[in-house]
């Protein structure tokens, strides 16, 4: 599958080396200071987040062996933890990354026309990152919103009750970079019955 | 003790054992791919289901915990179609390469097919197919046929203690690599060769060279440190193919170093197989009644009673014995075997021997080393330590330059003198050693090859009686030898009182003041420089450095090539089995100093080998018992003196190029190269 969470290289096309901002390398010791003393390992999942989050979304050969030296950890075990788990992107990613539902609910729903529709605004394919870097577009398994099918996940947020007019819309807001609102695009409230 | 049926049988079983350890005890055998008995349990390979009643599904032996009143079922229609099932997953992705594969023949996954495989398969999609990667120059790669047991991941990680190989990405991406594909820089890593139940992981020098079957398979004894690990030498014709490790619980467990497996394409290079003689400044073939009548004349022109006799990393007991009565049938006294001056102390068998035995160090709970680097001088050993350090939670303390011996430490010092801070109660280190149970003094060489090496071997004497190290029952003052020619050579007294403190220095005066006649029996660590003037006559099997300054050479088999006795460092005597004919026209040195002695008229009473060891063990009992652990002996020296400071350089430089086989072999060079950066 075409997906920049699920590869097994780093790249370092981005060489500058990775520094922790002020802000986030006091949130990575209150993140270690949950664990017990020598167990600062425990804290790579949340601290690799915090990284691909000051990195723009993804994960470079820098960050994995800042993470590593910042955990007292071997640079391959950061690395397998960084591999496995397809929420971290080991290639750069658009500012906005669609991760598109296809399981049975979201697919029964229409999921296939939203990915034609995504394709053709965005102009890439699953995988791929769009020319002026504002999308990455990738398929995903269930994300649990099956209620308010079919739905999206952009970045951190959910976009559910979607038909092709309204995600076309929504996308080339993004695209004009304007504020959009998350959640059901119907107006439905968390997964009450529709309104007729 | 609590008790679980196995096949309706009741089986005695000890807490803490596994259910698969349990069937072990009644010798039932169960397949097994990602279990090993020395590494941690991962469970994910699934071949060792068995049934439990009341379990709906059968479960993995090698993770469950056996418990009182369990029932296991391990012959079932039911636990058949389950490994039958295992497998079946297993092949979908496994390539059907086995006739170009160098794990044939000695496959698990071949064998276990065999019983469970399906005569078909029903998968017809594609398989997949995985890079190969590049882990260095000794562990080659066909990562397609990797069933992901992890073992080789969990090996480097707990027991070599180099966190470099894992297991990216998950499902059907998943592989084994190293970090960025960098080469795994640990000693030991020969020995995910032998873990890896597949042909995913198999030996780069021994590709496409043989199949299993038809090697000539000899158990012997490793001679490439002082451990004396047992091994297996798989030959064909007269070529050492390969090394293998045999299990010995009590030295080396399960594993070598990658030196003794991977150095010996080292024997068949610059061999020496034919007597060379020097003429006109060249060394040209001679023949071996030209080359004797040589040596016996230079031996009566230049003074008989003077003649000398050196020792060297390799020599074997057979040789020290012989070369010893030799020299003393003409009247000379002159042998030794410090050519590395390391110190020890007359008839003081402690002051030489690693006393706690290797097999201890898994007890131990605090560890002083003291100019040693194990990590170089001992791979397996230093092995040991670690895992002394991870299930004892042992506190190491280092004397010596820091360096990675693949656990945490305490660094003390650089210098020796800190032993004097021990003794007085100084050290951040004498609170360990007081509050420990069981604790183990390690003295390396480089701590104890300058002139006051036997001040130093007296003070850390008191140091262990003072700690408790050393009792009226156990005794854990150890010294790491480096050779497993050393405890021998001692034993047998090799060694010259008037050569001690300064060796270079005192055999420079020894060949300056009467030029004799030397035979240095493979010694080629000798430093070149002292043997000036003196007739040179060279014993060994490699054409290293020395045999080009020597006046005559005399070529003798390598370890492969001779039944030789050793004696490891605990004082164990061991015994090499010859693999095949030496090369060319070599002989046995006993042989070479047994035709000399008849040349003087005092012929040695020994005329084949089995009289050589009997005569030995005669007059040094100790020989008398092969394998057997000696028991102990107790610390009857020492003294307090203050040392002078003195930093400790390690005496090994390059770990993969210390004696003339590794110098020769063409692996070992790249392995300096490629991992130590070094070029030879």
């Amino acid at each position: 599958m075409n997906h920049p969470g699920m590869i097994n290289t780093v790249s370092n096309i981005n060489s500058n080396t990775f520094e922790w901002s002020e802000e986030n390398f006091s949130k990575v010791k209150t993140i270690i200071d949950k664990y017990p003393s020598g167990k600062q390992q425990s804290a790579v999942i949340p601290v690799l987040d915090l990284a691909q989050r000051q990195n723009k979304g993804w994960l470079t050969k820098n960050i994995i062996e800042k993470v590593a030296e910042t955990l007292s950890m071997s640079f391959i075990r950061v690395m397998e933890v960084a591999s496995f788990y397809s929420m971290f992107n080991l290639e750069p990613v658009g500012k906005n990354f669609i991760q598109i539902c296809r399981t049975t609910p979201c697919w029964l729903r229409g999921s296939d026309k939203l990915l034609e529709v995504a394709k053709n605004v965005t102009g890439c394919n699953l995988g791929e990152t769009s020319k002026d870097d504002k999308f990455t577009l990738v398929e995903v398994e269930c994300l649990g919103a099956c209620c308010n099918a079919p739905m999206i996940q952009i970045n951190d947020d959910y976009y559910e009750d979607l038909t092709e007019e309204n995600f076309k819309h929504l996308l080339l807001k993004l695209k004009e970079n304007e504020k959009i609102s998350t959640g059901s695009q119907i107006g439905r409230q968390s997964s009450e019955p529709k309104r007729k | 003790m609590p008790y679980i049926t196995i096949n309706h049988k009741e089986v005695e079983f000890e807490n803490g054992m596994t259910v698969m350890q349990a069937c072990e005890l009644v010798g039932i055998e169960i397949p097994r791919f990602c279990y090993h008995d020395k590494l941690s349990i991962a469970g994910n390979c699934r071949m060792c289901l068995v049934e439990m009643e009341k379990s709906p599904k059968p479960i993995a032996s090698c993770a469950m915990p056996a418990a009182e009143g369990m029932k296991i079922l391990t012959n079932t229609k039911n636990v058949e179609n389950a490994r039958k099932g295992v497998m079946e997953f297993l092949l979908i992705n496994h390539p059907l390469d086995c006739p170009i594969c160098d794990q044939g023949g000695e496959c698990d996954l071949q064998d276990q097919a065999l019983h469970y495989g399906f005569d078909k398969s029903r998968y017809e999609e594609n398989k997949r197919a995985v890079k190969n990667k590049h882990l260095g120059p000794l562990v080659s790669t066909i990562m397609t046929r990797c069933i992901h047991c992890t073992r080789c991941v969990r090996f480097s990680t707990e027991v070599a203690g180099v966190d470099d190989l894992g297991l990216l990405g998950r499902g059907e991406s998943a592989e084994i690599t190293t970090y960025l594909e960098k080469t795994i820089k640990s000693e030991l890593s020969g020995n995910v060769i032998d873990l890896c139940p597949v042909g995913a992981l198999t030996s780069k020098p021994y590709a496409f060279k043989a199949r299993p079957w038809e090697l000539n398979k000899t158990e012997s004894i490793d001679v490439f440190d002082a451990m004396g690990s047992s091994i297996r030498i798989d030959t064909l014709g007269k070529k050492t193919l390969r090394v293998l490790p045999r299990m010995n619980e009590e030295i080396n467990e399960e594993w070598i170093s990658d030196k003794s497996r991977f150095a010996i394409d080292g024997l068949s290079k610059q061999r020496i197989d034919t007597p060379y003689l020097l003429k006109d400044g060249k060394l040209v073939i001679a023949e071996w009644d030209e080359v004797l009548v040589n040596i016996t004349q230079e031996i009566s022109k230049r003074g008989k009673e003077n003649t000398l006799a050196l020792s060297g990393k390799f020599t074997d007991i057979e040789t020290l014995f012989s070369a010893k009565y030799f020299l003393q049938s003409l009247g000379s006294n002159y042998f030794d075997c410090r050519y590395d001056n390391v110190q020890f102390i007359e008839n003081q068998r402690a002051s030489y021997l690693f006393n706690s035995s290797i097999q201890e160090i898994d007890n131990a709970d605090a560890i002083l080393l003291i100019g040693t680097n194990p990590r170089w001088e001992a791979c397996v050993l230093n092995a040991r330590i670690r895992k002394a350090y991870i299930n004892n939670d042992c506190k190491i303390g280092l004397i010596g330059k820091k360096l990675d011996l693949t656990y945490k430490y305490v660094h003390l010092s650089d210098s020796i003198e800190h032993i004097n801070d021990l003794l007085n109660n100084n050290s951040p280190f004498s609170e360990v050693l007081k509050n420990s149970k069981k604790s183990l003094i390690i003295i390396g060489n480089s701590a104890i090859n300058y002139r006051d090496g036997k001040e130093v071997l007296n003070v850390c004497s008191e140091i262990a009686k003072k700690y408790n190290v050393a009792n009226n029952n156990f005794n854990g003052f150890n010294i790491l030898q480096q050779d497993i020619s050393k405890v021998g050579a001692i034993d047998i007294g090799f060694y010259n009182q008037d050569f001690a403190q300064n060796f270079d220095q005192n055999i420079k005066n020894h060949i300056n003041k009467f030029n004799p006649v030397v035979f240095l029996l493979s010694g080629d660590e000798i430093n070149h420089s002292i043997l000036e003037g003196a007739f040179i006559v060279y014993l060994g099997h490699h054409g290293d450095d020395l045999a080009q300054l020597a006046d005559i050479v005399l070529p003798s088999p390598a370890y492969t090539e001779k039944s030789s006795t050793y004696m490891n460092m605990e004082g164990r005597v061991l015994q090499t089995t010859r693999c095949y004919h030496p090369l060319g026209v070599s002989k046995e040195e006993w042989k070479i100093f047994r035709a000399l002695s008849n040349n003087f008229s005092q012929k040695l009473k020994f005329n084949n080998l089995s009289e050589l060891r009997n005569e030995i063990s005669n007059l040094f009992p100790v020989f008398k018992e092969i394998n057997n652990l000696p028991s102990s002996s107790k610390l009857e020296f020492g003294s307090s003196t203050k040392i002078e400071d003195r930093v400790l350089e390690y005496n090994i430089k390059n770990f993969y190029m210390t004696d003339v086989i590794s110098r020769a072999s063409i692996t070992m060079a790249n392995c300096s190269r490629e991992i130590l950066n070094k070029v030879a």
